[in-house]
């Protein structure tokens, strides 16, 4: 398949990434396993009459849609593709509430409007008036991998020369209580700093909204050139593991020498954790590689913050001292993303500087 | 870029029946699957007629060989997806590379429901299990589990389009060669969360719908699953059983209007079928017969309805809304049209627009009353609309 360009890309993260400048300079520190995103000023990026009725996820996905158009200097995309896990999910919690509070009496039907998982890709289409193709994923953990898929499917079909694509999810009180009782996160409070020094159960909760404006052609302030996208479901063991990610790099006629850089998902669980240590004793031995859930916290579309990454090492040939990293890194031209989520969805994104 | 894509393998169950055969029965016999809520705990059983599946969790559990206390939604998937699956006949083939593409506006919420009250009045109470299954992705592993399939997995969630999107993503995958079969359609259950939402809206109708009626008050809610086993041309030649018809044509666009109402002018929708027709090499003229997406609330069929004006004036296809037999089926409603749309242009069947008295006097076209078959129909367009401007419209070929 075609490659496509990423011509601007913008995260609203638990980070300093948005409308900031510089990259990654300082991390920002948590003494909790909750990471909320930094929010903007979402009077600067959207009409604040709109802003009022719109939940956190939503206000966070349009401005940073809104800014990665106006990077691209894109006015109108020719689609819009969004992955989100959980959706909106303050929306859902509220209107489930009120149903059962109000004993189904007839409320107020804002929520439940808001509620849907397309709301996000819809509200980017109605204020830009954008009739395009648009579609949303909610694949779990590749959520943001499909919608990628989509994308590059799209830009090779030539239907369109340009596609907003995004992932998101947000952490509400009730997500939060939730997943901590299924034994998600660490039980005691760690700093995101230490997230990887002490191999316990549990990681620590994030969210986030990046969003990437890919095109099929090239432009002289691309980011990155992503080359590739590619899930796995289930592996059986390590094996399995090592086959599919040798698979997805023949099919891009590459093999792991050629990768300068492996950007890989360990979040602190230590049984999650286990497959990316496995890799490393193995395939992945004596390869350069960098963790950043220490920055973004865990999260089902986490792996659109690892994007969001790497387009802007690829474009800096800079690598932020406040990631973790493992062994020499001499290039920043070839990386790769390997994410997994629960060990269900498997995921790699291959780039390359353009 | 292969360019051909065949539906090989067809499954339903909707509240008109458990399979498609019982499905095209009524469909035949004019029988309406909506009536008083039995199987939903609702306040609202009573007042709110819907179109809900004939069986109870346990005989579903039953059938599926789900454990009675997991979602309505993942039996009712699991259900249909088997029957298009082992319709197919894609197992007798080794080594394929088999997708399931499932769609949900819903998910897992019955469950989140039952989970909800206690949570909400102290944190640490409701049972996790109830939660497990809140996002429609988990739905899907667990039918695609059950199902053997792991090739690829993905779930689309497009509000009232999203098993069109699920269709033509799978279509996508064949095409680009990265799957060889894919099952796709869409699945949703009854729950209290969407009929108190739609009941929040306003669009529901207290009595049986009349989709393109002068006179429509509203929508049913209904639930179901419908998946059709879509093949490369490849496949379709392995298979033992030639496959009823091609998926020729397919388009999204967005309504970009109105996050719940569809424009007066039917901005959305004109583009979602010209996009089809166009994709298909069709004129409006060579489409047989058009499966509305036909609610029976005011603004979509009024919307649809001038859309249809604008294309297909002054020579209309003939045309129903299956949703006067299924209600509403949101996530999954795409999905069953899709089974519904195959049989029709395999047969040449045409399915009656059920309590349909006084057309829409605006427009210049009625749907069709009266169940008929041996038409000489090659081409049905499908259309689904949802919340969101998310327009998608689907084109069946006969082979």
């Amino acid at each position: 398949m075609m490659k496509a360009y990423i011509r601007s890309a913008a995260s609203i993260s638990p980070q300093n990434t948005f409308n900031h400048s510089g990259f990654l300079n300082e991390i920002v520190e948590y003494q909790t396993n909750r990471l909320n995103s930094i929010e903007p000023d979402y009077n600067e990026i959207i009409d604040p009459k709109q802003i009022r009725r719109m939940s956190r996820i939503i206000k966070m996905s349009i401005a940073a849609a809104f800014t990665c158009l106006k990077d691209a200097g894109v006015t109108n995309p020719d689609a819009i593709i969004t992955g989100t896990a959980y959706g909106c999910l303050e929306d859902t919690g509220t209107f489930l509430a009120n149903t059962i509070e109000y004993e189904e009496e007839p409320i107020a039907p804002t929520a439940f409007v808001q509620s849907t998982h397309n709301t996000i890709g819809a509200q980017i289409a109605l204020l830009l008036k954008c009739h395009q193709y648009n579609n949303t994923f909610v694949s779990g953990g590749a959520s943001f991998e499909n919608a990628l898929q989509d994308a590059m499917m799209f830009l090779a079909e030539q239907y369109s020369s340009n596609v907003l694509v995004g992932g998101m999810d947000e952490i509400t009180d009730a997500s939060h209580t939730v997943l901590s009782r299924m034994g998600l996160y660490k039980r005691n409070p760690i700093s995101n700093i230490d997230l990887f020094k002490s191999q316990s159960k549990g990681t620590i909760n994030g969210e986030g909204s990046a969003f990437f404006l890919l095109s099929n052609t090239p432009s002289k302030s691309d980011l990155a050139c992503l080359d590739g996208v590619g899930t796995f479901y289930k592996p059986a063991d390590l094996n399995e593991t090592e086959q599919q990610i040798k698979a997805f790099l023949s099919a891009h006629l590459i093999d792991l020498a050629d990768i300068d850089l492996i950007i890989t998902g360990n979040n602190g669980d230590k049984k999650t954790d286990a497959v990316y240590y496995d890799l490393q004793q193995n395939i992945f031995k004596n390869m350069a590689s960098v963790t950043y859930k220490n920055l973004c916290g865990e999260y089902p579309t986490s792996s659109a913050f690892a994007l969001w990454l790497a387009a802007n090492m690829i474009k800096s040939n800079n690598v932020p001292s406040v990631l973790n990293q493992t062994g020499d890194i001499k290039s920043t031209s070839k990386i790769l993303i390997y994410n997994h989520y629960q060990n269900i969805y498997h995921s790699l994104i291959l780039l390359s500087s353009c | 870029m292969s360019t051909a894509v065949f539906v090989a393998g067809l499954g339903v169950i909707s509240a008109i029946g458990n399979n498609v055969a019982e499905c095209v029965d009524a469909l035949k016999s004019g029988k309406a699957g909506i009536s008083k809520i039995s199987h939903l705990k609702t306040n609202h059983s009573e007042t709110l007629p819907a179109a809900e599946v004939k069986l109870s969790n346990a005989e579903l559990a039953s059938i599926t060989g789900f454990s009675p206390s997991i979602s309505r939604t993942a039996m009712l998937s699991m259900v249909s997806a088997k029957q298009a699956l082992d319709d197919s006949g894609i197992n007798t083939i080794p080594n394929l590379r088999t997708g399931f593409v499932s769609a949900s506006t819903a998910g897992g919420i019955d469950k989140t429901e039952n989970f909800a009250i206690p949570f909400l009045t102290d944190q640490s109470k409701g049972r996790l299990r109830d939660v497990l299954h809140h996002d429609s992705d988990s739905i899907t592993t667990i039918v695609a589990d059950q199902l053997g399939i792991k090739n690829h997995i993905s779930t689309i969630s497009t509000a009232c389009s999203s098993s069109a999107n699920a269709i033509m993503y799978g279509a996508r995958l064949i095409k680009h060669n990265m799957l060889d079969a894919v099952i796709a359609g869409g699945v949703d259950a009854l729950t209290r969360f969407s009929l108190n939402g739609f009941n929040a809206l306003m669009i529901l109708d207290e009595q049986y719908c009349k989709p393109f009626d002068e006179n429509r008050k509203g929508l049913n809610l209904g639930e179901g699953a419908g998946y059709v086993v879509l093949v490369s041309e490849r496949v379709a030649e392995l298979l033992k059983k030639e496959a009823y018809c091609t998926l020729s044509g397919y388009y999204n666009a967005n309504d970009a209007y109105h996050q719940t109402s569809t424009s007066p002018t039917g901005d959305g929708p004109f583009e979602a079928m010209q996009g089809a027709l166009k994709m298909s090499c069709l004129q409006p003229t060579d489409i047989g017969y058009i499966n509305l997406h036909g609610t029976g609330t005011q603004n979509n069929d009024s919307s649809e309805g001038a859309a249809i004006e604008r294309l297909f004036r002054p020579s209309y296809p003939k045309m129903s809304s299956t949703k006067s037999f299924t209600g509403h089926t949101l996530g999954a409603s795409a999905g069953i049209e899709a089974v519904f749309s195959t049989l029709a242009v395999q047969q040449g069947l045409i399915y009656p627009n059920l309590r349909l008295q006084t057309p829409i006097k605006q427009f210049s076209f009625a749907p069709e009353t009266a169940f008929s078959k041996n038409t000489d129909i090659k081409h049905v367009l499908s259309n689904s609309f949802g919340f969101g401007g998310n327009c998608s419209s689907l084109i069946f070929s006969k082979i």
